[in-house]
């Protein structure tokens, strides 16, 4: 009898000691040490930010002696990225002490009381006026209070081969005036060049939140809509059953059911953008690409895929207004940001990394290394950073008119209604007003039927 | 008392984690979007009910089990089993190296195979060029009897293996009996040979139900659930409302509805043993 007691303690007494390894303080970190978390993209070849990051922790340990900055790569997807990280800032034990995320999810994650409200050391920190107000406001949470510091945005226009346009006979410099315009290249291209893509607009859940934003979105808020076309700001209400959705919808299935685009198998394959940017871009296979500024990350000297001659073979264009209407062009903006987190255990120290990842310096390093559009008006002024890349002067010049995503929670789930939408008339499966319904009852269920609204009036 | 440990560790490991998904359940929890989580009753599964993407992975996962489990491996792995018992030695053991290597490569290095196998530039589509037969983008124009071979090639080993285990014990002299008696192969498969190992079936049934019900991994690297949601099973159909839309709630309702779904399965097999004793 004893002797069972003695095992049943002990099996007890083990138990214990396991659930304490569970909650309890594993993976500490004195008062010195901080844990940052960002992405490293599936492409592993892509070390820019990794790069980066190492540097600039490296030096702000020798400037703070004693400290430690614990850089923490998640491997993933972009979709399960976020997964992972709304996972780790869920406990106490697992969340870093910073995060780096992208500007559409933040306010998502604000809602769950997972980020802490950035205001009080704003208020103090001078260099915060410098950020550009669209910027500032991609940041700040439904309640008014921000939530991060953005250290980049991007803008998207459409990439064009000058060689195969002009093997096509079509103009060069060329620069659309509708989408019957850009229908209208791709057609003509198609003739002329055989064996060429003549058009790439990414469509489909494979693509994920690309074919959301390069894809529909570019078309959606270019409709006389504008602004009001996915959400009405006004009134707070999600747009449903507009014509503007179908006219979106129908151009995707013209570009893939008339043969203007990748074939519908392709375009649906998952990293469908790494052969873009890796092969049919560069191999001269895709005459025109609507894509987003950061592309030639891909093609210099540190890139995955580096192409020297991608400046004097691709050239830009704004993406044009559906019937031409002013202002003329169309642009989708996001961006990354830092966030500490609210149940960070060392956010002072997190919050001085942050300062010191944005002095004018690091933030102009940071957009000319990874090739992003400058949120700061110094860096955007500078010509290191106006020189670095070719294209960096005219996708800054695209953010006079563009778009930042409705930052709301229930953004993901209409984004995902959005890519099914697309991905049903890319393979043909729906009609274009089959797909729109079914969006229309997926955006009901997601936000509530109370919360969305006839129309798409401009 | 001495049993008092095991119960606990029962309860904290094994009882916890489901009460707590059933709690889940009826919730509408969220990773992402919302601070609190409030009691929702049926909401979600009458959410459910009312979702055509969720009506049709049911439907995808009924076609995917009877298809793949019940006809496919089923099938092949007793197919396989009767013909290996006549075969020679090596013969035997090289078919069932081949058939079990499959079995055993973890689910991601299969699927990643059958997708080298099934998509447009792959295997399969090569061997069909070299005969002259016409290609086919087997992963875009009927991805469901793709995945469907897929989990027939990676699982038909079990039932194989099963079922050669069984055929050992049928009664020799039955067999012979039945062989005096003028039965040809066929009546003697199906009038001796099944009847004898029919709880086997039954037994071997529901495990590569449940197994095939579970499918995730193997279908996930294929197709991601595509084209559109054409092989949007019911675990793909889980993990992205749960993981990619962030409803925790509603997903792990429709993991219950998978539980359910197994569970009608199984009884309707019990209930064919049971009639079958009668």
């Amino acid at each position: 009898m004893r002797t069972r007691l003695l095992a049943t303690a002990a099996v007890a007494a083990a138990l214990s000691a396991t659930l304490a390894g569970c909650g309890g303080t594993a993976g500490g970190g004195s008062s010195k040490s901080i844990k940052v978390i960002y992405w490293q993209q599936l492409n592993s070849a892509n070390k820019i930010q990794a790069n980066y990051l190492k540097t600039q922790a490296a030096a702000f340990e020798k400037a703070n002696p004693g400290t430690s900055v614990q850089l923490v790569p998640v491997t993933a997807s972009e979709n399960d990225f976020y997964t992972k990280i709304d996972l780790m800032m869920r406990a106490p034990s697992t969340t870093p002490d910073l995060v780096y995320e992208d500007t559409a999810t933040l306010n998502s994650d604000v809602a769950s009381g997972y980020l802490a409200p950035l205001d009080q050391d704003l208020s103090s920190w001078s260099e915060w006026q410098k950020f550009a107000p669209a910027a500032k406001a991609a940041v700040r949470g439904t309640d008014g209070k921000t939530y991060a510091v953005p250290d980049e945005t991007d803008t998207r226009g459409i990439w064009y081969n000058k060689q195969l346009f002009a093997k096509a006979g079509l103009p060069v410099p060329w620069q659309p005036k509708s989408w019957a315009d850009v229908l209208s290249a791709a057609r003509a291209i198609k003739a002329k060049v055989p064996g060429a893509v003549p058009l790439n607009i990414y469509t489909g859940k494979a693509g994920g939140e690309a074919s959301s934003m390069q894809g529909l979105e570019m078309l959606l808020y270019g409709t006389p809509a504008g602004s009001n076309s996915l959400y009405d700001a006004r009134t707070k209400k999600w747009v449903v059953g507009s014509q503007q959705f179908k006219d979106a919808l129908q151009f995707v299935k013209t570009v893939y059911s008339q043969g203007l685009g990748p074939t519908p198998s392709q375009a649906l394959s998952a990293n469908f953008s790494n052969t873009i940017s890796d092969d049919l871009l560069p191999s001269g296979k895709l005459a025109m690409d609507i894509d987003g500024s950061w592309m030639p990350q891909h093609w210099i000297a540190s890139g995955d895929k580096p192409w020297p001659q991608w400046s004097s073979t691709m050239a830009t264009a704004p993406m044009p207004t559906q019937n031409g209407q002013a202002p003329g062009q169309v642009s989708m903006s996001g961006g990354w940001a830092w966030s500490i987190p609210a149940k960070a255990r060392n956010s002072s120290l997190a919050w001085k990394f942050v300062q010191y990842l944005n002095t004018e310096q690091a933030a102009t390093q940071w957009n000319v290394v990874n090739n992003t559009i400058a949120v700061r008006s110094d860096v955007a002024a500078d010509p290191k950073y106006l020189k670095s890349v070719p294209t960096n002067a005219f996708f800054t010049g695209l953010v006079k008119h563009t778009y930042y995503r409705p930052a709301l929670p229930v953004y993901t789930q209409v984004s995902t209604a959005i890519q099914d939408a697309m991905e049903s008339v890319t393979t043909g499966q729906s009609s274009v007003a089959a797909a729109a319904s079914t969006y229309d009852s997926a955006v009901k269920a997601a936000v509530g039927a109370g919360n969305t609204e006839t129309g798409g009036n401009p | 008392m001495p049993l008092l440990p095991a119960v606990l560790l029962l309860v904290l490991f094994l009882a916890g984690p489901i009460a707590y998904c059933v709690y889940y359940a009826f919730t509408d929890m969220q990773l992402t979007g919302s601070a609190v989580t409030h009691f929702v009753g049926l909401a979600n599964f009458t959410k459910a009910l009312h979702d055509p993407q969720f009506i049709n992975s049911v439907v995808l996962t009924v076609v995917f089990v009877v298809g793949s489990a019940v006809i496919g491996q089923n099938t092949f792995g007793l197919a396989l089993a009767v013909l290996m018992a006549k075969a020679s030695k090596p013969v035997r053991q090289i078919t069932t190296g081949v058939v079990v290597a499959a079995w055993v490569l973890p689910e991601v290095v299969a699927g990643y195979l059958m997708y080298a196998f099934f998509f447009q530039q792959g295997s399969l589509n090569a061997i069909l060029g070299g005969l002259g037969l016409p290609r086919q983008n087997w992963l875009y124009t009927m991805p469901i009897l793709a995945v469907c071979l897929a989990n027939v090639w990676r699982g038909t080993a079990f039932s194989m293996m099963v079922y050669s285990a069984a055929l050992d014990e049928v009664p020799q002299e039955l067999v012979e009996a039945a062989m005096v008696d003028g039965a040809g192969p066929w009546q003697r498969l199906w009038r001796v040979t099944l009847p004898v190992i029919r709880r086997t079936i039954t037994t071997n049934l529901m495990l590569i139900t449940l197994q095939t019900l579970a499918v995730f991994g193997l279908i996930y690297t294929m197709t991601h659930g595509g084209p559109g949601n054409r092989t949007e099973t019911l675990p793909i159909f889980m993990y992205q409302q749960a993981f990619q839309n962030s409803l925790i709630g509603y997903g792990t309702a429709i993991a219950l509805v998978l539980l359910l779904v197994g569970a009608v399965f199984s009884a309707v097999y019990l209930r064919l043993l049971k009639l079958e004793d009668d």
